[in-house]
């Protein structure tokens, strides 16, 4: 069984199916490229696997437990972690507390965690050391993404590409198993681009199983162990680099059919 | 002129309680609410109503107080927190009109438009306080002020401070980062509520009466003008702007022109704060405080070489 | 009394007061709605436009009506003094939005919202400041006795209301569907930065869009007056349902707005009637009308869900 798979996803908008029965399956460990035209639906399965928006039909497994209907918080804790496709930093917050609010749910005492509120008001040791984790932990993910000089800079204030490297350090602070990325080489020139596969394989090593989007294909086929193709909001083939880039189906969707 | 001053000196310090509150609410978690002055009316009115009906003790009538109006942040919240921006103002606006309205006709608990009288002066460990010593109300609401503001700074320095910041600048993010952005924003409602009942409480028994018109619609701008002028999301800058509207709105008494000037003269200058703060200096005249963990950081790093 | 013993008169009667006040609700909602349409946010001054527009209309009726005894006259004049207030109103209108509004424009969602609440705090009391705060009363333009049909009775100033009522919402829906004018108002409240770059001058759709709906609600407000008083925070409660009336329909649709309006206003009647709810609570329907419909379908009635893009 694989480490997460969709079953028949199906997510319609008021008529316009946006993504088709699509089974979508990711093996732990490994790099899942999800690639396709714009408009294929690739965002929308993301969306509806991380539980910012529900699917019309269909089931959404990790782990062989079924979260199809769970809270987005709730499956960020379970060790989905995600970025998105238009940068969704806390652009009033500095660089460090970014990072901090991605160790959120994370403690030394996961059991008063839940009551971060109450231990904030009595202001207990435990908090302290609490806080001393988050700072640590923190401070870690910003050096494994070379940030750490940055660390007060306002988000809104960084260089696009420093932006995207946060948002993939909050992402990891979160500690997931599973880390979705959607476009992260989007705006990139080829020299960050290269960095950024550096990055991702560095991920990896990590022992996190990384899906992502990508219209970089240079990217996609050299970094990834799977890759599925959308179009149209239906899943036209899947396979490793080679067998994708063969695809007859796949090179029709990207330049349309030869007459 | 100094039991006038002693008197400003208080009502400030009332004023504190509720805008230190509402910035809980509408400068960190970015919900606007308007219906602050509901809060703080549920707290006066549930004090006076058990401190002269039930005949209870101050301290007992002010935690009931609290709790009760938290109850009642609740309530509008369970619905209306979903809710963006501008319709959750209305519909708080809306709940604000309710309570307004309930106290004016509910006849036998709130005795109607008149309000109620005599409520009792509060004892405090066998020291009853006599209304004419105003610097004992001084003392008292004042030590309040201190320990909210200690409270809600210490709130907002934690983990679950920096949760409802996120859930302000982007809610959706905050999800994808693992918090529950409903609850959180209803903890943050009710511990809203929760201090501006303790304010009503506080109102009760310095005024001795309680009566609807006090807990307008104007009375929950005026606090939203407090927290805009000084600064969202800033404790200090919060009470800065608190002193100076209180201080604004009482000066044409103090300086004897209370005749020449129209009443209404204040809330056209609120309305002016508003339009003018937001085009020339949304962020307050202090601005936001934001927290430096530059030295923590250097220091670990330090640590490490 | 109860829905049961009610009889068939009474019902019809209730029916004729509830379908008045909700075509007043209505001219009001389609001002929020418009410019909820192109803005994206309340404005908060709408009732209070809809006060000073009164004003208005009520100095220049005054001041034109001592001229003439003859009725036919008068009511010329009153109608004169209408759409002299109308024109008032709608630069008040385009004014606001220039100096309020329009600066914030980038800002976010909060600013334009406060600014708005700012402006009608200001309107409202140095209108009180100027005007007294004691209410000030239309004369009647014409008799206002009651006319009886098969034991309903109608007002003139009813018929009169509906009339206009239906003259306005007809104006405006030809207006919106079918000018060149209305469908550039749409295309500008679909998207702003496409509409740009079609050739439609946004800024000049947005005053126009503060024009049409400050119009009308200066003419909701002198209905109102008719049966009413003219007093400085007049319009801040008529706003206020005026704008849930507009979020019953789906904010944003102009039909949505004339059908929430009428919903409104048929609820409050029968409300007050039917369910027995005190006179002291009427306000309070609206209120609560507001917050179930946002919990059970917060895009209103006739409108389309808007979801945010992630």
């Amino acid at each position: 069984m694989s480490f997460l798979y969709t079953d028949s996803l199906r997510k319609e908008f008021g008529g316009v199916i946006a993504v088709s029965d699509v089974d979508f399956k990711v093996e732990k460990g490994s790099i899942t490229g999800l690639i396709g035209p714009n408009g294929a639906g690739k965002t929308t399965l993301f969306n509806n696997i991380t539980g910012l928006d529900t699917p019309t039909e269909g089931c959404v497994f990790f782990k062989g437990m079924d979260i199809t209907n769970l809270a987005s918080y709730k499956i960020t804790r379970l060790g989905i972690a995600r970025t998105f496709q238009n940068i969704r930093l806390f652009k009033e917050m500095t660089v460090f507390e970014n990072v901090m609010i991605g160790r959120h749910f994370k403690g030394t005492h996961p059991h008063l965690t839940k009551n971060s509120f109450i231990n904030a008001f009595l202001g207990l040791i435990y908090v302290k050391k609490e806080e001393k984790d988050i700072y640590e932990n923190s401070l870690k993910w910003l050096k494994f993404l070379g940030l750490e000089n940055l660390h007060s800079e306002l988000a809104k204030n960084l260089p696009y590409g420093k932006q995207r490297g946060l948002e993939i350090a909050r992402a990891l602070a979160t500690e997931p198993e599973l880390l979705f990325l959607d476009e992260p080489a989007a705006g990139m020139n080829p020299f960050e681009t290269d960095e950024l596969m550096k990055l991702i394989k560095k991920i990896k090593n990590l022992g996190i199983t990384i899906v992502l989007i990508e219209h970089d294909m240079k990217l996609v086929m050299n970094i990834c162990d799977n890759i599925t193709v959308l179009n149209y909001g239906k899943k036209i083939a899947e396979g490793n680099p080679k067998e994708i880039q063969n695809n007859p189906l796949v090179i029709e969707a990207y330049l349309g059919k030869s007459e | 002129m100094i039991n006038f001053i002693l008197l400003l000196v208080i009502y400030i310090g009332i004023y504190s309680i509720l805008s230190l509150s509402l910035n809980l609410i509408a400068g960190y978690t970015g919900l606007l609410s308007l219906c602050h002055a509901a809060f703080f009316g549920i707290g006066a009115y549930t004090t006076a109503i058990l401190m002269t009906g039930a005949k209870l003790d101050f301290w007992s009538a002010m935690l009931i107080s609290g709790v009760i109006s938290s109850l009642f942040g609740i309530l509008i919240g369970l619905p209306t927190l979903r809710l963006k921006g501008d319709y959750l103002a209305i519909a708080t606006l809306g709940f604000g009109e309710i309570v307004r309205n309930l106290m004016i006709n509910w006849d036998s608990l709130t005795r109607g438009p008149m309000g109620i009288n005599n409520i009792p002066s509060p004892n405090i460990l066998g020291f009853k306080l006599i209304p004419s010593q105003k610097w004992q109300y001084v003392i008292l609401v004042w030590l309040f002020v201190i320990i909210i503001f200690f409270i809600l700074n210490r709130i907002m320095h934690s983990r679950f401070g920096r949760a409802l910041s996120a859930i302000n600048d982007d809610e959706i993010a905050a999800l994808a980062m693992g918090i529950n952005t409903t609850k959180y924003k209803i903890i943050s409602f009710s511990i809203g509520a929760f201090f501006a009942g303790i304010a009503g409480s506080l109102f009760a028994v310095f005024n001795q009466s309680v009566s609807p018109n006090t807990f307008d619609f104007m009375l929950s701008i005026m606090i939203l003008c407090m927290v805009v002028l000084g600064g969202m999301g800033n404790y200090l800058a919060v009470i800065v702007g608190t002193v100076i509207i209180v201080t604004a709105g009482e000066l044409p008494r103090l300086l004897g022109f209370s005749n020449v000037i129209p009443p209404q003269t204040n809330q056209i200058l609120f309305g002016l704060i508003l339009v003018l703060m937001m085009i020339y200096r949304p962020q307050g005249i202090l601005g936001r405080k934001r927290l430096d963990f530059g030295k923590i950081i250097q220091n670990s790093i330090k640590k490490e070489v | 009394m109860s829905l049961f013993n009610i009889s068939i008169q009474e019902l019809a009667q209730h029916l004729i007061n509830g379908l008045t006040l909700g075509g007043i609700y209505a001219l009001i909602a389609l001002g929020y709605t418009m410019v909820y349409g192109v803005l994206k946010f309340i404005n908060f001054a709408h009732g209070e436009i809809l006060m000073l527009g009164t004003y208005c209309g009520l100095f220049v009726f005054n001041s034109l009506k001592t001229n003439s005894s003859n009725p036919i006259i008068i009511f010329a004049f009153f109608i004169v003094a209408m759409l002299i207030a109308m024109i008032f109103s709608a630069m008040l209108g385009i004014i606001i939005e220039k100096i309020a509004y329009r600066p914030l424009r980038k800002a976010p969602r909060l600013a334009p919202l406060l600014s708005a609440i700012g402006v009608s705090i200001i309107l409202m009391n140095l209108s009180a400041v100027l005007f007294g705060t004691k209410s000030k009363k239309f004369d009647y333009p014409f008799d206002n006795t009651a006319l009886n049909f098969l034991g309903i009775s109608i007002t003139p100033h009813q018929i009169l209301i509906m009339i206009v009522c239906i003259i306005l919402m007809v104006l405006l829906k030809v207006f919106v569907d079918f000018t060149k004018l209305g469908k550039a108002t749409r295309a500008t409240s679909e998207n702003q930065k496409v509409a740009s770059l079609m050739g439609i001058n946004v800024d000049f759709m947005i005053s126009l869009t503060f024009a049409i709906g400050s119009a009308l609600a200066c003419c909701a407000g002198i209905l109102i007056a008719l049966e009413y008083k003219v007093y400085p925070t007049m319009g801040t409660m008529a706003g206020l349902k005026a704008f849930i009336a507009a979020v019953v329909g789906g904010i944003g649709n102009i039909t949505g707005a004339m059908l929430g309006g009428l919903i409104l206003g048929l609820l409050e009647t029968f409300g007050v009637v039917i369910l027995g709810i005190p006179q002291g609570l009427k306000d309070t329907i609206a209120f609560s009308v507001l917050i179930i419909i946002l919990l059970i379908k917060p895009s209103g009635i006739l409108g389309k869900n808007v979801r945010e893009k992630v």
